[in-house]
């Protein structure tokens, strides 16, 4: 089994590349890299995501041919992608972080601002918040409903279609913190930085 | 709902760790790896290391110890101390930080936060505000609280929420050491002005005083080194107690 963390300049994978390794042991390879061709031959894909919307958009462009590396990956040979943070919210139409950007498409929705409503919340909503699991996902196999993960961010996607929606955290809304699309998986927290449990999801995914 | 944070701080000098954990089953007292991890199972939820180291010969150091904590502990890692330029902050982040703390760079020439939050995103830049009280104002306090700027702590904060910072770690130099608590109206005051968290640092003697800085200060963190190192308090404690005054935390 070959799991590849895409590597395209989207700012710190060190933690994503720890902890997916810890995870993985010897039993599973972990392999970081845009290459094409490795991508293609592997059985699931990381697709992790740090700083604005449109600096992650552009980096994925930035590498000739990689969107359509992981369009063949994910939606025409339907094999398993996860996203992290803004990689998550990249499956979205459009972004409005910095300017209006297009992103992947995958899911139907958008990324916007999280209301603070008039300062009454910070952003960005940094810390631990409890999900509130709403459909059973593959990636909660034996993830307690509640339990904390840890977020950093201002942005949230918001999803046309709710069955999509995994779990759900309450900050100054309530925000989509996970989803599941058949074979498309995205967290908005960071399992890599979320602790035992985070781990754990990792876990789930990898022996998906 | 969203959490407050309890925060351990390792001093490290030359890659050791100088105030730490007064463990008697600690193999190796001053390797911040081993007392990183110790906190990060006993529930911290961040860890922040501290770089004291003096000379510019054993800066590196730093590094090492940051891609092997980063190995073994899976939350989140602040880095600050003698973080100059945008390819320090660069070089943490590489070797596994989350988050990097910039102080004295930060007074110099804002340009640092504004480019690094722009090139690596807001999310892992902290800018360290050291202040101290004088007469009904806080003033800004540079190279490890040795140099008085003049400049209002209270419209730096503003100053470096707008050039991009993610958050501010609030230190009082009053406070620094003496253990009677948090200065709760500088934190407040602060906290009040800026839309981005706020960690209080500086004079934890007890728990209450976590409590208060919190609950009064308006804190979203806090940090705190001694209570923790000589075994006074575990996390585990804090949190408990935390808990029982009403302030929600992850246990």
């Amino acid at each position: 089994m070959k799991v590849t963390i895409v590597d395209y300049n989207s700012g710190n994978i060190s933690s994503v590349i720890n902890s997916f390794k810890e995870v993985a042991r010897d039993k599973v390879n972990i392999e970081v890299t845009s290459d094409l061709n490795k991508i293609k031959s592997s059985d699931k894909v990381v697709l992790p995501g740090q700083g604005s919307f449109k600096s992650c958009v552009d980096a994925l462009n930035n590498i000739n041919g990689l969107v359509d590396t992981l369009n063949e990956f994910a939606i025409t040979n339907k094999k398993p992608l996860l996203g992290i943070c803004v990689g998550l919210q990249m499956f979205a139409d459009i972004g409005y972080e910095e300017t209006e950007t297009k992103g992947l498409g995958w899911i139907s929705g958008k990324v916007s601002k999280i209301d603070n409503k008039n300062g009454k919340y910070k952003l960005p909503h940094i810390g631990w918040n409890q999900i509130n699991i709403v459909k059973e996902s593959k990636i909660y196999k034996n993830i307690e409903n509640n339990s904390h993960m840890y977020f950093v961010h201002s942005y949230e996607f918001i999803p046309k279609d709710k069955t999509v929606i995994s779990a759900t955290i309450d900050y100054s809304s309530k925000i989509v913190c996970s989803v599941e699309k058949e074979n498309i998986f995205g967290t908005q927290f960071h399992p890599e930085k979320s602790d035992k449990i985070g781990l754990k999801i990792i876990n789930n995914f990898i022996n998906l | 709902m969203l959490k407050n944070r309890i925060i351990p701080c390792l001093d490290v000098k030359n890659g050791r760790v100088v105030k730490g954990i007064n463990f008697v089953d600690l193999k190796d007292a001053g390797d911040p790896v081993e007392q990183a991890k110790i906190y990060s199972d006993g529930g911290a939820d961040e860890i922040c290391f501290l770089d004291i180291t003096a000379s510019n010969e054993n800066r590196d150091t730093i590094y090492d110890v940051v891609e092997k904590t980063s190995k073994k502990c899976f939350v989140p890692l602040t880095v600050g101390g003698g973080v100059r330029s945008v390819d320090d902050i660069n070089k943490l982040l590489n070797c596994g930080a989350d988050k990097v703390s910039i102080n004295t760079a930060a007074v110099q020439n804002s340009e640092v936060v504004v480019d690094s939050s722009k090139k690596f995103g807001s999310q892992c830049i902290v800018v360290a505000i050291d202040a101290k009280k004088n007469e009904d104002r806080w003033e800004i306090f540079t190279h490890g609280g040795r140099n008085n700027t003049g400049i209002n702590a209270i419209e730096f904060a503003k100053k470096m929420e707008d050039s991009g910072a993610g958050e501010l770690l609030v230190t009082s130099m009053d406070r620094d050491g003496t253990q009677v608590g948090y200065d709760i109206d500088l934190m407040f005051k602060i906290s009040s002005k800026v839309n981005i968290p706020v960690i209080a640092s500086g004079g934890v003697g007890n728990l209450d005083h976590l409590v208060d800085g919190i609950k009064l200060g308006n804190a979203s963190a806090v940090l705190a080194a001694s209570i923790f190192h000589y075994g006074k308090y575990s996390v585990k404690e804090a949190k408990e107690y935390l808990n029982s005054k009403g302030i929600p935390v992850r246990i």
